[in-house]
């Protein structure tokens, strides 16, 4: 290894690779910057652009509305994290009981299509109002009455059965052989299903689940319609007391910033794993 | 780079070729040439890098040194369209790679219809004529994952011959067949050669390589240790690496 030292061939063909990149990177850039201009360009020039910037972009409101902002989405976010392990932990139970094959575990079967038909078709906002306004209604004992636990339960519900779909798609995309090879050393078809498949059908569905879990910190701004003062009830109350809807670009922000990490987070992962997997393959 | 020294009479030649990953060397000063017509047997135990020469030939992975020639032409310049030179060569892989959503029929279509613009008719007549001399006419409309290791393993060789390529590499293409079968495609492999296609075979069926390479390579650690004829190779191997492998994989006389 030592030893060995680029031939002069070599490392023309690396200057030439990197003349090639360069090139990529420069038409890349080039073709960016265009699309940009032309864009904003077109807004800017367009005649309603300063009533627009007077309602929507005034600094001094953004700057009113921050600090309320910035305390309400806390909620939002504890919503969204609280939320988030319930899901993962039920829609998992739920997609297993419907790849399930024991006959023992049949009225579970059943119960989990009922459930993952009946609960996607219902609009998130309508179980929100249901659970916010109707649950506390039935007085039940040592359960609490608070907005925020009905809007999050409420959330929990619709999205369980949106990412058990998800789960189970990911779990019948592994390849029947993996099935087979783990059932002929002797694993019943649950280890089997623990062992094998649900790990590998968990890193293909890394990229879906992540598109549910960024919808789901948008729709914790539902709990707005429970009566929770969450982020965009907040600024909904600034724009009315002050006639501007710069607040509500300033939540907008808020909820961007909060899932652009998650989806850095998911690309990194999924990156490693198919390294780690892949290396040596073929 | 133009003024590569290039072996104008081959077909394919190596010269030099080193490939790494990371700081693992899987490809160490490779030169090898191959002529029109003929048959070269890659041979060496397990992990001495034979189907990465392979993927190397094919432009699949970029190369750390050395210079690749196909007819005439240096291929491993980063300018070259890799998609030019690699519908001039088939490849069959290790694990087949067959595409499990398409029947047989349709995986062998793809590249003469999308490729190289072969009309519908003309490439299934074409495709139907090679899978019925491998035996696989009555699995042309199943999908590969209903066949056995050994049909998949024929359905890729047809695949990869159904352009017509100029030069063909086949990696460990009787792993999965049984001794009859073995003999079949080996048959149709020496016919295909005298057809005039051009091939790089990474094999272990010794008999394999001796019935149908003009000539052998025995690769050790990522070199090429040896190369001849495989009367010289199998009868009189000048390495001791290479007659301490032989006497592990031959069958004693
Ligand atoms: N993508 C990769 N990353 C790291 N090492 C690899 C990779 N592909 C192959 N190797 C290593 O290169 C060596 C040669 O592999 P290979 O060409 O498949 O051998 P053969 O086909 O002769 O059995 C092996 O030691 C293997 O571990
Ligand atoms: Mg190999």
């Amino acid at each position: 290894m030592t030893d060995w030292s680029p031939s002069e061939h070599e490392l023309e063909r690396r200057r030439v690779r990197r003349r090639l990149r360069t090139r990529s990177v420069l038409i890349a850039t080039a073709m960016t910057v265009l699309v940009y201009v032309v864009v904003g360009f077109g807004i800017t020039a367009s005649p309603g652009w300063p009533r627009f910037q007077d309602y929507f972009l005034s600094w001094s409101d953004a700057k009113d509305s921050l600090p309320d902002v910035w305390d309400a989405i806390w909620l939002n976010i504890k919503m969204f994290l609280i939320a988030e392990v319930f899901i993962l932990v039920f829609a998992m139970l739920i997609a297993m009981a419907r790849v399930s094959r024991s006959a023992w575990l049949t009225p579970l079967r059943i119960s989990a299509i009922v459930y993952t038909d009946v609960v996607r078709g219902i609009p998130t906002i309508l179980l929100v109002y249901v659970m916010a306004y109707g649950m506390p209604a039935l007085e039940l004992q040592g359960l609490p009455k608070s907005p925020f636990f009905w809007a999050t339960v409420a959330l929990v519900i619709s999205y369980s059965a949106y990412v058990a779909e998800v789960f189970r798609s990911g779990i019948q995309s592994v390849h029947p052989s993996q099935w087979a090879s783990a059932e002929a050393l002797g694993l019943s078809r649950g280890q089997a299903l623990r062992h094998v498949v649900v790990p590998q059908a968990v890193r293909r569905v890394v990229p879906p689940l992540l598109n549910d879990f960024v919808s789901l910190q948008k729709d914790t701004a539902l709990a707005s319609a429970a009566g929770v003062f969450e982020a965009l009830a907040t600024s909904r109350d600034y724009s009315l007391y002050n006639f501007n809807f710069t607040p509500y670009l300033v939540v907008a922000a808020f909820f961007i910033a909060m899932t652009v990490p998650l989806a850095r987070l998911c690309d990194w992962l999924t990156a490693r794993m198919r390294r780690r997997e892949l290396a040596g393959a073929l | 780079m133009s003024d590569a020294v290039t072996d104008a009479a081959s077909l394919l030649s190596v010269s030099g070729l080193r490939k790494s990953y990371g700081d693992r060397v899987v490809l160490d000063d490779v030169s090898l040439s191959v002529e029109p017509h003929e048959v070269v047997c890659l041979i060496g135990s397990s992990g001495s890098g034979k189907s990465t020469l392979l993927r190397c030939l094919n432009l699949l992975e970029e190369i750390d040194d050395g210079v690749i020639s196909f007819d005439g032409r240096e291929i491993s310049d980063p300018r070259v369209d890799a998609r030019a030179v690699r519908s001039r060569i088939g490849m069959v892989f290790q694990a087949y790679n067959l595409f499990p959503h398409l029947t047989v029929l349709d995986n062998c279509t793809l590249a003469p219809r999308r490729v190289h613009g072969v009309r519908k008719a003309d490439a299934e007549a074409r495709a139907l004529e090679l899978l019925s001399r491998f035996g696989l006419e009555e699995h042309a409309t199943k999908h590969p994952d209903r066949l056995s290791g050994g049909q998949q393993q024929r359905a890729a060789l047809v695949r990869a011959m159904c352009t017509s390529p100029t030069l063909l590499l086949l990696d460990e293409i009787t792993a999965a067949l049984d001794p009859e079968l073995v003999g079949e495609v080996l048959s149709i492999v020496r016919a295909e050669a005298a057809a005039g296609t051009t091939m790089v075979i990474a094999t272990h069926e010794m008999a394999f390589a001796r019935d149908v390479a003009t000539q052998v390579c025995f690769l050790h650690e990522g070199r090429i240790l040896e190369q001849g004829p495989p009367a010289q190779i199998f009868s009189s191997p000048r390495e001791e690496r290479t007659r301490q492998f032989l006497a592990r994989v031959l069958p004693p006389a």
